[in-house]
């Protein structure tokens, strides 16, 4: 087996040194009556038969370069500069471990630190962590910090949060005491939905949830909210699932968030089927030390160099056990490294030129659909993602273009089934999409409406 | 003879003396030094292509960006550099032994990386229509299928993100299920000598935790176990093999006795490495477990994440996995993404740690069943052999034989002026990651040693020099050598107390 | 007046109002202290409530309330300089002072010779 080292030979010498003579002394723990079962499963493959195996499953799947592709909800297609991948498969990276032992893991943490600082920036926020999960479980984990910060129990998630992610604060708060209200999605009016976020907070609410641009795309101005939410002592957080907006679009710490929550893949990452991804997570500075997640900072070594350690981590589960903030101790680290990277090529003037190209994408979309029969934008903002109302049902729709080989959006119905929004299409237009995708799309759709 | 002598001097030449001194650059040869990007880059520079958009009217409700950012950027080649530069800071499997306990820090093979990035599995997107993804759902079936036949149990719940999250899954189906039948209970047990996620995951589920003793022989107590044990107990959550590297031999007992009390018994792992192959849990009373696929099935560890943490089920609990999950269906597979009423619910947006689950397939079809074992059985043997090899010079914690790592803790350091930590660090300047320390909890001064099937005999016969001749060198009275240690490492010892009074998190010019 | 309590924390009575913070003995087997989380003033606390929690680089420890009462202050110079709790544990690096509800509460606390003894003992 070409990844175990040891040979017969070595095997035996070993067992002599320990002083036993068959391996299965070793596992003398285990009841003698369950050790070594039948295993039904195939025995080892080669290099090479794995490598057809996995191939041929995965040429079962549609991948989202080879066709025109408008899918997004939370998750985008983006070109990915072929730098960053190499970088992140370096074995110094790759196959390194948190950094515990600072003096020989100051490559992760200076990307860290850096990766902080990228984060605090885009999203105008003073600091930020080194990573979540993915943007899901950070805007659960900010709901659990609203309600350390502010000792209250209610948090509103507006109807512009992606439905997946008021699932998940839903199902990771129903056993403690914490009361959600989770307000209806209303694709065809934003401004109500934020007028009702901003008519649901009073005196008892921790916090607000409003993802901008929202699950159905349309960009808003947040200040009104963040003013009523800190009237209220309440705290505004603030999603971002394409982070690549923050290129264009006023930043949630300039609205007057107090967290902003962010899925970091468009950056840096793949599409992956939903992960790994990576969480962002930034706050303002007075509330750092109720901020889960690792945190990296400066210091000085014994000869006065600068270098970084993980730091604050009294917050977390290995020392606080039950006290501690959040039962999470990993980052996502490749995948901020990822992005860090991809951040580092971008710069700000890269930033915002590939920011406002998806904008033009999804413009040049929203025109050229605008056109269509049976078609009617329901934005009148969005950055690279906006809703349409279909004349018939978008789930079949959508099924009748995959057949044609173009993968059209998300169908509304396929994140709020039951919702009344059968006829509501979610399409995103990224960097990647062309002119002939587009008119593709056109031409699909006027085939099947 | 014709007599060229223009070549250059191909001789040693005298070694000096003096070599401290300062490089003009800051560099000092292949250690190159290297700022942070804000103090290299500039906002106007790119190492991207710039699409070219021309005129058109924004959309964007007039909220556009007025402000700087402020995030420089490096064009391609510096940019190159300068993660190179980084990388060179750090440690890793790929380098040399890595025996970190409890975390398996095994090879990572690279057939892995390159399945996971077949378009096919890299570029496709969680909501894209099902018809499109079949490849994908026979993937994550064939997973669980796996788990499933390793484990001897009959469900499981793939999308945790990682091991805290698994726990995290297992305890909230555990509380489902007690909901269900209407059972409140408020208290999980767990050992003292827990990892610490453990009771932080039963805190966050609404439990009480109450420390379970341990036995002079690094097991679970079992009387006072089934002392503890009563109708307010809703799970016990155990690590086996165990934090000090050990398999709880009276498993059944304790098995037994949680079931009699109409609890759960929830294992933990994280040391799954050590018996698979070797023993099944759903033999030994399980309900619930989770794995930690970057440790057993060898996906990258990447610097801290990402990892992934499915859950195994026993029949008790399987009615309330969260979604989705696969199932199959007359034409192949569907995904079930919407919970009903038995359903926890939802644990993350879209599917789960893909990637990660081609990774570690990869991985599994690349041992098959018998590989699997032989990995575990190595992974033991190389652990019982540091133990044997060590044993005369370091201080075990327990009596042998141990599961995949082995225990010692610092009585041999007694009265040398050497700690634990300094022991661990002199340990970077023979070139290896230092082992755990402080963890577990029981013992005093800690040093978990788990070097995984992934070494040599070779690797680990200089390894075990190295430990005996720092073992001897602490108990000969040259404290220097520890106290300062390391000395050969990029960076000298760091300050952790300036960094946590003074907390500097990011980067501003105002510095 | 001073007192001591077996939690390690200090008493300076001042009619209805006591200062209080940790011992000597508690900084030095605490460490360095990074970080102190204070009470808010006007909160009310039982005694044996956790008030505050003070934080090393490697621990996080509860400081419990030594008797019943409502805060009155906090030490604000800790936010700034946690070091306080280190180099005058007994003095500037006080906690909270805490209006007592109960001074039949003091009665059961040492004074410096028993807590001298009480340390002695551990």
């Amino acid at each position: 087996m070409r990844y175990l080292p040891l040979t017969a030979t070595d095997r035996q010498q070993m067992l002599e040194k320990i002083g036993v003579r068959h391996v299965d002394e070793l596992f003398k723990d285990i009841p003698n009556d369950v050790l070594n079962p039948e295993i039904d499963l195939p025995r080892h493959k080669s290099e090479m038969e794995v490598e057809r195996y996995l191939s041929r499953m995965a040429a079962k799947n549609t991948a989202a370069g080879s066709v025109p592709f408008f899918v997004g909800a939370g998750a985008y297609k983006h070109h990915v500069p072929a730098t960053v991948d190499h970088m992140i498969q370096r074995g110094e990276f790759l196959t390194a471990y948190t950094p515990y032992q600072p003096e020989i893991a100051q490559g992760t943490l200076q990307y860290i630190f850096e990766f902080q600082t990228q984060v605090a920036q885009l999203t105008g926020m003073d600091v930020a962590n080194a990573s979540m999960y993915d943007g899901s479980t950070g805007c659960s984990e900010a709901v659990m910090m609203a309600r350390r910060v502010t000792r209250k129990k209610k948090a509103i998630l507006a109807g512009s949060l992606h439905a997946h992610y008021a699932s998940v604060v839903e199902t990771t708060t129903q056993f403690t005491d914490d009361v959600i209200e989770r307000l209806a999605p209303n694709p065809a009016a934003p401004e109500a939905e934020l007028q009702a976020a901003i008519d649901a907070i009073d005196a008892d609410t921790s916090c607000v949830v409003f993802q901008n641009p929202g699950v159905f795309g349309s960009v808003l101005d947040l200040r009104p909210l963040a003013e009523k939410a800190h009237e209220n002592k309440a705290l505004l957080i603030v999603v971002v699932t394409e982070v690549m907006s923050l290129g264009l679009i006023e930043s949630p710490g300039e609205m007057g968030a107090d967290i902003v929550v962010g899925e970091g893949q468009s950056i840096g990452n793949g599409l992956n089927f939903g992960g790994p991804y990576l969480g962002l997570f930034a706050t303002n500075q007075k509330y750092v030390r109720q901020m889960p997640g690792r945190l990296c900072g400066e210091t000085v070594d014994a000869d006065g160099t600068r270098g970084f350690v993980l730091t604050l981590s009294t917050r977390e589960q290995h020392i606080r056990r039950e006290k501690a903030t959040s039962n999470i101790c990993t980052n996502s680290g490749l995948c901020a490294l990822a992005f860090t990277i991809h951040m580092t090529l971008l710069g700000e003037k890269g930033l915002r030129g590939v920011s406002l190209a998806n904008h033009k994408a999804a413009v040049d979309l929203r025109n050229a659909l605008s056109a269509v029969d049976g078609v009617e934008v329901l934005n009148s903002s969005f950055f690279n993602e906006f809703s349409v109302k279909l004349s018939k049902d978008a789930a079949t729709v959508v099924d009748a273009l995959a057949d044609k080989g173009i993968l059209a959006g998300v169908p509304a119905s396929r994140l709020y089934p039951g919702g009344g929004l059968d006829d509501v299409l979610i399409l995103a237009a990224t960097e990647t999409v062309s002119a002939d995708d587009i008119e593709a799309l056109a031409a699909g759709l006027k085939e099947v409406l | 003879m014709s007599m060229n002598n223009q070549g250059r001097p191909t001789s040693a030449g005298a070694a000096s003396e003096n070599t401290d001194f300062e490089s003009f650059s800051g560099h000092k040869g292949l250690r190159l030094a290297e700022p942070l990007i804000f103090e290299l880059g500039s906002t106007e520079t790119t190492g991207v292509d710039v699409p070219e958009v021309g005129e058109f009217e924004l959309a964007i409700g007039g909220l556009d960006r007025k402000n700087p950012i402020g995030c420089p950027g490096l064009p391609e080649p510096d940019a190159v550099r300068h993660y190179t530069r980084l990388s060179r800071r750090n440690y890793g499997i790929d380098m040399g032994v890595f025996p970190l306990g409890s975390c398996t820090m095994k090879h990572n093979p690279r057939l892995n990386e390159k399945m996971a990035r077949l378009p096919g599995f890299g570029d496709i997107h969680p909501l894209q229509p099902k018809s499109t993804v079949r490849g994908a759902m026979q993937l994550m079936d064939e997973l669980s299928h796996w788990l499933c036949t390793l484990t001897g149990m009959p469900a499981v719940a793939l999308s945790p993100k990682a091991g805290a999250h698994g726990e995290l899954c297992g305890v909230m189906a555990i509380r489902s299920a007690l909901e269900a039948r209407g059972d409140a209970r408020e208290v999980i047990l767990c050992p003292e000598s827990a990892h610490g996620t453990n009771p932080a995951t039963a805190a966050f589920c609404g439990y009480k935790v109450k420390a379970i003793p341990a036995k002079d022989n690094g097991r679970v107590d079992l009387e006072a176990l089934k002392e503890a044990l009563d109708d307010t107990v809703a799970a016990v959550m155990l690590t086996n093999p165990n934090t000090c590297g050990l398999f709880e031999n009276e498993i059944r007992e304790i098995a037994d006795a949680i079931h009699a009390a109409g609890a759960f018994f929830y294992c933990d792992g994280a040391n799954f490495n050590a018996i698979m192959g070797k023993a099944r849990p759903g033999d030994l009373g399980v309900d619930a477990m989770h794995f930690n696929l970057h440790k057993t099935f060898s996906t990258p560890h990447g610097g801290g994440g990402p990892g992934s943490g499915p859950v195994v089920f026993s029949d008790a609990l399987k009615a309330h996995v969260p979604v989705p999950f696969v199932v199959k269906t007359e034409e192949g597979f569907d995904f079930v993404e919407d919970a009903d009423d038995k359903s926890m619910g939802r644990l993350v947006a879209y599917h789960g740690q893909m990637g990660m689950y081609v990774r570690a397939l990869s991985y599994m079809l690349s041992h098959g069943s018998d590989g699997i074992r032989q990995a575990a059985e190595d992974a033991v043997l190389n652990a019982n052999y540091v133990l044997a090899s060590l044993g005369d010079v370091m201080t075990a914690s327990f009596e042998g034989p141990c599961m995949h790592e082995a225990l010692f803790d610092d009585r041999f350091l007694k009265d040398t002026g050497v700690t634990t930590l300094d022991f661990a660090k002199a340990m970077i300047d023979e070139g290896y990651h230092p082992m755990t320390m402080y963890f577990p909890l029981v013992v005093h001064g800690a040093m978990l040693i788990e070097p995984t099937e992934s070494e040599s005999k070779f690797n680990m016969d200089q390894f075990i020099t190295s430990m005996r001749g720092l073992a001897g060198e602490a108990k000969g009275g040259n404290v220097e050598r520890f106290s300062g240690a390391p000395y050969h490492a990029p960076w000298k010892r760091l300050d952790e107390t300036l960094a946590a009074r003074k907390p500097v998190l990011r980067y501003t010019t105002e510095d | 007046m001073i007192k001591f309590t077996e939690e390690h924390e200090w008493l300076e009575v001042d009619g209805d109002v006591a200062t209080v913070g940790i011992t000597d003995y508690a900084q030095n087997a605490l460490g360095d202290v990074v970080f102190v989380e204070l009470p808010e003033v006007g909160a009310t606390y039982e005694k044996g409530d956790e008030v505050a929690v003070v934080e090393s680089v490697k621990a996080a420890s509860e400081v419990y309330a030594p008797l019943a009462g409502e805060i009155t202050e906090v030490n604000e110079a800790l936010e700034g300089e946690p070091a306080l709790v280190n180099s005058a544990a007994m003095d500037g690096g006080w906690f909270f002072k805490i209006k007592i509800a109960d001074k039949g509460e003091l009665d059961d606390m040492m004074d410096e010779t028993a807590y001298a003894e009480f340390v002695e003992g551990l």
